[in-house]
């Protein structure tokens, strides 16, 4: 068992790092031999430089927007002495899990001449007049919106490091709370700001849902949807330019990572003191606004929409108002139990996630324990790149898959169309999901347990399974709810490598909205966020479970 | 229960050595402290013991088997040893009594049998009444006995204990002290005991050994290490007193010599002919008004029925008791008897190594 363990970093590796490998060669000519032909002609094309500067403008707006919400949310919840921070973390959460497509869908349903809940307030636009989302501002606010959370939860852990004592010792001083913030706190937290700003930048960039739901009906293409456009128009023929696309969106996140790098490594302080004690500051009469603005931003920003999508789905056909007569349940008894393509694509996506989740979880268990307790080169190799299949924007892992799995090595079989290639590509982008918190609680295990174990006469697969596994199995459990939840409503991997018959949810709402199902997409939309806020609260109900570090939303 | 045997025992990480050569045999059922400070190697000796790492040279032997040598590495689950963490390392999802029955169930020991021991060993250790408790439901003091009734459950050749007192208060200390007396009795276990604290060690064990810098350097009855301590460090670590240098007079008797320490001529015990330094502990100095050698008094600390002043003498600092709180700066004259002397040539640096740490 000891010498056998390792020989599943191989299978790993493959999975994880071959597809991206796999990308890196094709940009470069492999199989017809060196060339860099396909590079100059993509890259001199107007499209592209037009998708690319629509990509960095949106991301980037995003970004900013993202970082306004998040750093606020952030700042105000870890720093001072407002009430119901639970719950307040828990809403702020929610846009971060709900899909970009549900979000754009919802949205679409508040503003514009056809939305159902202003149609019913009686404050729709005219009709003929625009749909005020479906522009470079509306792909901004929406991506700002979605990825706000990743600030706001790397800020607020970067909070949580400052020494409560700093902040004391400048009050001491005779600073006032605002100095407090601005010269002490703000300086402090640079990194974690910079870093969540980074992760929502690339994250940004590599979101397909909201691009393709608003962009593509305005003709504003990003490198995401442009990608997008091409392969489902014309075909794997033209995978070589394609690949280039996919490696010009991995260069630019990388080229964002590593500016925020640099910029992180001018910014280092070495933290000394006492951590941990949560800083209260008191706002004192402003306390009662402060809440009640920030949960008007949470009512504007999720509850809003949702409302919205509610409303939608609920009218018999679009264009009819929502009324206590009209009002009825058909498209959902449509969308759920009638129509053949959603009930196949709940299927899809259930089997996918719950097959990604319990393959995950088998195989992360050992491995985890095996670069914890057995590190060799091999394997630190590995824990540092299996963030990258996750990292790199989906469309950019699709297309590596599709490169690698078109034809399989050695073989004429391709797994290209087959719900295999998406369940492989779950696989290698979901993997540090689950890994991470594993990890997480079996560094946190404390070795003696193992060596009590062995001198009590236990050996390695006894061992494994009387003692790391109870104590790693609500992080094993969280970890699997998280890559359920992930997996269940993926559009970006799966709007790439989808055919018919195996449709997931993503997709099926995808199509539904673009063919003018608006109404049943909502209905369907709408059941997925129901079931996604149930995951969660299944989640945070056995928070105490789990150790620290394992719940994306509890740090 | 065996004998274990340690012969010429090397371990290096990263090339620094944390073991040097250890050679030593501890007796069947005999309790063997290992006592020295920090990084001294202690603990890496009791991890060789126990199987979790593995010697660069040098062998282990248990009961007459090598269980760790150049071509033979027994792993812990075979050696049939016990060990009790410092940190109890009791499974958390395990109950008391689950705890203590892992070792047999592991063995395929029948439910009846393994039950009716199980029962013994939370008997002897006083658990009986916890059985059914989880890990996180018991004080310090008891997690502590379900690890010592974990360990002697499945009846080891040998039981190790790392540091086991290190995480309870004072008072628990010494009732659980009283617990091992009174289970290496019963058990008649070979037993090591890895620990910094001196009055643990001399407390319990059979015999002490004194580690420093990955070698053995003294192995003896506590008694003897108090009494007669055969280097500086072994003076100055293990109880109280100080260690000076001493000039030959030339003058000896059988397992006497006459010493000149501190300028006055001191008849010393001795196993040397040739001794370099003597050690004076606190019962060894009479303070008196008219004693020739006159010191003066630097500190002075309450210990409880009597106080310790640490005097200076010639620029040498001693330590002494007395019935009476001194004044410090006050001079006093102090008379020596009946210290012990030795040889330790390697003394200079040892001696600021031993006061810097102080």
């Amino acid at each position: 068992m000891d010498r056998l363990l390792p020989l599943i970093l191989l299978p790993v590796g493959l999975i994880a790092l071959g597809p991206v490998l796999r990308l890196l060669l094709e940009g470069i000519g492999f199989g017809d031999g060196f060339t860099t032909d396909h590079l100059s002609t993509v890259l001199s094309r107007d499209s592209t430089r037009t998708a690319l500067v629509h990509s960095l403008l949106t991301a980037g707006g995003g970004t900013v927007l993202s970082v306004l919400i998040g750093a606020g949310f952030a700042f105000l919840m870890a720093l001072t002495d407002i009430r119901g921070k639970a719950a307040l973390v828990f809403c702020l959460m929610i846009p971060m899990m709900i899909p970009p497509q549900i979000t754009a869908l919802a949205w679409m349903q508040m503003m514009g001449p056809s939305s159902v809940l202003l149609k019913t307030l009686g404050i729709a636009p005219p009709l003929g007049s625009p749909q005020p989302l479906h522009s470079a501002g509306g792909i901004i606010l929406l991506l700002g919106i979605q990825h706000a959370s990743l600030v706001f939860l790397t800020l607020r852990a970067g909070l949580r490091m400052i020494p409560a004592d700093l902040v004391e010792a400048a009050r001491m001083s005779g600073a006032g709370p605002i100095r407090v913030w601005a010269q002490i706190v703000l300086p402090l937290s640079m990194p974690a700001l910079i870093a969540g700003g980074a992760m929502a930048f690339v994250t940004a960039l590599g979101n397909f849902g909201i691009p393709a739901m608003l962009g593509i009906p305005a003709r504003y293409s990003t490198l995401p949807t442009l990608i997008y456009q091409h392969l489902v128009g014309m075909g794997p023929s033209v995978l070589p330019e394609v690949a280039v696309l996919a490696l010009l969106i991995g260069a630019v996140a990388v080229a964002g990572v590593l500016l925020s790098r640099f910029m992180l490594s001018r910014q280092g302080f070495g933290l000394v003191g006492l951590s941990g004690v949560p800083l209260a500051l008191s706002l004192g009469r402003a306390r009662l606004p402060v809440e009640i603005a920030l949960w008007g931003i949470i009512f504007a920003i999720l509850a809003l929409p949702l409302f919205a999508l509610l409303a939608t789905s609920l009218i018999p056909a679009y264009g009819v108002p929502l009324t206590a007569a009209t009002a009825t349940l058909d498209a959902w008894k449509e969308a759920l139990f009638v129509q053949p393509v959603t009930r196949r694509a709940y299927g899809n996506s259930l089997f996918l996630a719950v097959s990604a989740a319990l393959i995950l979880m088998a195989v992360s268990l050992p491995l985890a324990w095996l670069m914890q307790r057995r590190p060799t080169r091999a394997s630190r190799l590995l824990d540092a790149l299996i963030d990258l299949p996750y990292a790199l924007p989906g469309v950019v892992l699709s297309i590596a898959c599709i490169l690698t799995f078109l034809n399989l090595p050695f073989t004429d079989l391709t797994l290209y169309g087959t719900i295999w290639i998406i369940l492989l590509a779950y696989l290698a982008r979901f993997f540090v999901v689950m890994l991470r918190p594993i990890q997480a609680s079996i560094a946190q295990l404390d070795p003696a347990m193992e060596e009590a174990a062995a001198s009590a006469g236990a050996r390695l697969g006894r061992r494994l399974r009387d003692i790391v596994l109870p104590l790693a199995a609500p992080s094993a459990a969280a970890g699997a709810i998280l890559v359920f939840l992930t997996a269940v409503n993926e559009l970006t991997v799966s709007a790439l490598l989808w055919s018919s018959g195996t449709e997931t949810l993503g997709v099926a709402i995808y199509n539904l909205e673009d063919s003018g199902e608006t109404v049943m997409a909502s209905a369907l939309a709408m059941s997925i966020v129901i079931l996604i806020i149930a995951l969660m609260a299944l989640v945070q109900a056995g928070a105490k479970r789990f150790p620290k570090g394992v719940i994306p939303w509890q740090s | 229960m065996a004998e274990l045997k340690f012969s010429n025992l090397t371990k290096r990480f990263d090339g620094i050595p944390a073991l040097d050569g250890i050679d030593a045999t501890i007796g069947s059922g005999e309790f063997v402290a290992l006592l020295g400070p920090s990084g001294c190697g202690k603990t890496t000796l009791l991890r060789l013991t126990a199987g979790f790492e593995q010697p660069d040279e040098g062998e282990i032997h248990l009961g007459g088997d090598t269980v760790a040598g150049a071509s033979r590495f027994v792993p812990p689950e075979a050696r049939e040893i016990g060990i009790v963490f410092q940190s109890y390392a009791l499974w958390p999802h395990k109950s008391v009594s689950g705890n203590v029955s892992y070792p047999l169930e592991v063995r395929r020991i029948p439910r009846k049998e393994r039950e009716a021991r199980v029962a013994e060993a939370l008997e002897l250790t006083g658990l009986r009444d916890f059985a059914d408790r989880m890990p996180s439901q018991l004080s310090g003091g008891q997690r502590q006995r379900v690890a010592l009734a974990r360990c002697l459950v499945f009846e080891p050749r040998a039981v190790l204990l790392d540091e086991p007192l290190a995480n309870l208060d004072l008072a628990l200390r010494s009732s659980m002290q009283d617990v091992f007396s009174m289970f290496h009795r019963r058990t008649g276990a070979t037993m090591l005991y890895v620990t910094h604290d001196q009055s643990e060690a001399l407390a319990l064990a059979d015999r002490v050994a004194v580690m420093e810098a990955g070698r053995i350097r003294q192995f003896a009855a506590p008694e003897v290490l108090y009494r007669e301590p055969a280097d500086c460090f072994v003076a100055g670590f293990v109880g109280d007193g100080a260690v000076v240098p001493a000039r030959l007079t030339g003058r000896s008797a059988p397992g006497r010599v006459l010493l000149s320490v501190l300028g006055q001529e001191v008849w010393c015990r001795s196993a040397t002919a040739t001794p370099s330094h003597v050690s004076i502990r606190p019962e060894a100095i009479t303070l008196s008004d008219d004693a020739k050698l006159r010191s003066r008094i630097t500190g002075c600390t309450y210990l409880g029925g009597r106080f310790r002043l640490v005097l200076d003498a010639g620029g040498e600092a001693l330590v002494a008791f007395a019935h009476r709180r001194a004044a410090i700066g006050e001079t006093v004259g102090v008379s020596i008897a009946d210290p012990w002397a030795f040889c330790d040539p390697d003394a200079d640096t040892l001696m600021v190594q031993a006061l810097t740490r102080a």
